[in-house]
């Protein structure tokens, strides 16, 4: 059994080697050292384009099944089709990513993701198949990857801030903790997949500040952080999140709070106020919804940072559906689990505004000034929603869908529809 | 997030379109933002460009019928009210509501209401009648480029034909209504999982 194995075995073993090797210095030229010096290739965006091209294309198919499934031999003309685009407008009329945020969202377009897609039904083998294939690059080769980098990232991370908590403090010391972190969270970014677009630049958050944003998962640290250093603030973990959170205060002051001084509002706002006293140390980074699992410091840090007195630099993070549902229901799904979802989707696609700083007026108390800056922050994302297409310059490209939607309704009525349809002639054409 | 443009929509307000339109408390709310949110002359009204910056929208080939519907004759802007009337056409018919009281009024969203709403698509002279006319101009639209103007002019008189019963060469109402199929013309998605 052993000898019949022998050859073939080395060759396997042959096989492996190579294609990791190979795997790896993909990984380390077109990856790893872009995120080390802060450039890009592009790749990520030239993916995004072409994953959005893909999903017109499948939303063309699925929403026209409507007619094209009428049945009958002779397909023609009825009048009630002019119900299937008079649903069309009035759902994007209806339809509003602002208030779905909070709930996992239906897609109107599937994207090619079982999880996203609640009304699957056979529509055709062509579909099918497409989404097939699209599994096996998420699962096979896309989250192996990302694991990998994350890995990396992680590892890095932990191993370079101890080593620059062994220099003296002082003005080298920062720099590099800066250029540490900065790397690590590119590192990270990638491991997403993560396609970010900064908006407003010059509201970015100072020293001696508080940065809040908007909260839709755990990632959002990683997407801020990734573009400018941060004093992170949150509870002691044990575990890996200890070692790391015990390595990154060497390198440079975060706020990690024992267990039993959460609890105490006193004791935390004083460590914050002194924080941001002393003008070399970074801004903090809070989300007032909370990022902490412990209900009890949400509350705190809700009023707590906004009764601080200092200036708050607002952030909205929006996300984009169509390629992953960055959501995090904590309800349902564990950590990992979470993380897993988010390594095997497409791409995870959002946009980032600064908003400029806000300081407490007189006469507000915390609450109104929390609600202020709330609001701020949702009108801005808000905003996104309907010009949301301004970073891709797809208004040429929406004319071409508007001509493919007629494109595909005339073929239904002249009746030679699909034994002769193609998307491939689509995405083209698109 | 809605937070602060639902305190501008009164508790008055909103019993008012509930028992006009029959959406629920939480529906009408949440289209409250979505109509602050479209607003952005943030004058309490909706114009036909506010309809238009919507992408969905635009792509639409009956885009601007669909836009006209909401606007009363000869006006350019729609309130609140305007625009929950016109979308109460297409909320779902929910169970209870099929042995309310067939003396209380016909509610927006019978079939009768929802198939003349398609019918004012059509009828764009507003004359109740959909003439050959009417009819190639909105087949041209969902069509674009790709269908000759003989072919379509044949398939338009085949409608007409199939449709007219009393011979003037228009469709009236209830010659549009009886060709309707009977299934329920619905948009569900949306509003339903909104509450």
């Amino acid at each position: 059994m052993e000898s019949y194995l022998f050859p073939f075995d080395s060759l396997i073993c042959m096989l492996l080697g190579i294609s990791f090797t190979v795997l790896f210095t993909l990984l380390l030229v077109f990856i790893i050292v872009p995120a080390i010096f802060g450039v890009s290739f592009g790749i990520r965006r030239l993916y995004m384009k072409s994953l959005i091209k893909l999903f017109e294309v499948s939303e063309l198919m699925l929403s026209m099944s409507v007619i094209l499934q009428r049945g009958g031999a002779e397909p023609e003309f009825d009048m009630s089709d002019i119900f299937y685009f008079c649903r069309r407008g009035v759902e994007s009329i209806v339809d509003d990513e602002v208030t779905k945020r909070f709930t996992a969202e239906e897609l109107e377009s599937w994207n090619l993701l079982t999880r996203s897609n609640y009304n699957f039904h056979h529509i055709s083998t062509r579909l099918t198949a497409l989404w097939g294939v699209g599994v096996l690059i998420r699962y096979g080769f896309l989250l192996p990857l990302r694991v990998t980098l994350a890995f990396t990232g992680v590892g890095l991370l932990v191993v370079l801030t101890s080593i620059v908590g062994l220099f003296p403090n002082g003005r080298m010391k920062n720099y590099l903790s800066d250029k540490v972190h900065l790397m690590c969270y590119r590192i990270c970014v990638r491991a997403l997949t993560a396609i970010i677009t900064y908006h407003d630049s010059e509201n970015k958050p100072k020293n001696g500040g508080i940065c809040v944003a908007n909260h839709t998962s755990p990632i959002d640290v990683i997407i801020l952080a990734s573009d400018g250093c941060y004093a992170m603030v949150g509870q002691v973990h044990g575990g890996l999140m200890g070692v790391i959170q015990r390595a990154m205060v060497k390198a440079c002051p975060h706020i990690w709070f024992e267990r039993s001084e959460v609890k105490d509002r006193h004791l935390v706002a004083k460590r914050l106020s002194d924080h941001i006293a002393d003008k070399s140390k970074l801004p903090i980074l809070i989300f007032p919804e909370g990022t902490c699992i412990n209900n009890t410091s949400v509350m705190m840090f809700k009023k707590g940072s906004f009764e601080i007195g200092c200036r708050v630099y607002p952030v909205a993070i929006k996300y984009d559906p169509r390629f992953g549902d960055a959501f995090w229901n904590s309800s349902k799904f564990g950590m990992v689990n979470y993380l897993l979802r988010m390594m095997s989707s497409w791409a995870i696609v959002c946009s980032v505004w600064y908003l400029p700083p806000m300081s407490r007026m007189e006469g507000e108390d915390a609450v109104q000034f929390a609600n202020r800056v709330k609001a701020a922050i949702a009108r801005k994302g808000g905003l996104a929603d309907l010009l949301w297409d301004g970073g891709l310059k797809r208004g040429k490209v929406k004319e071409v869908f508007k001509e493919e939607q007629q494109k595909l309704y005339s073929k239904v009525l002249v009746g030679n529809i699909w034994p002769t349809f193609s998307y491939e002639q689509n995405i083209e054409s698109v | 997030m809605g937070s602060r443009a639902s305190s501008l929509l009164r508790e008055e307000d909103i019993e008012e379109i509930k028992k006009q339109t029959g959406f629920s408390h939480s529906q009408i709310t949440r289209l409250y933002s979505r109509f602050h949110s479209l607003d952005k002359g943030e004058n309490g009204a909706l114009s036909r460009e506010d309809f238009q910056r919507i992408p969905e929208l635009a792509i639409n080939p009956l885009g601007d019928r669909i836009i006209n519907a909401f606007f009363p004759e000869g006006e350019d802007q729609v309130n609140f009210r305007g625009f929950m009337r016109t979308l109460a056409h297409f909320r779902p018919v929910e169970d209870n509501e099929k042995n309310k009281d067939p003396t209380s009024g016909e509610p927006l969203n019978s079939r009768t209401n929802k198939l003349f709403f398609a019918f004012q698509l059509y009828d764009l002279d507003r004359d109740d009648k959909i003439s050959r006319d009417e009819l190639l101009q909105v087949l041209r639209m969902m069509v674009g480029v790709n269908i000759s103007d003989e072919q379509l002019g044949s398939i338009a008189d085949r409608t007409i034909q199939e449709a007219d019963t009393n011979g003037d060469m228009c469709i009236s109402f209830s010659e549009f209504t009886k060709v309707m199929p009977g299934k329920a013309i619905d948009i569900t998605a949306d509003l339903q999982n909104g509450a």
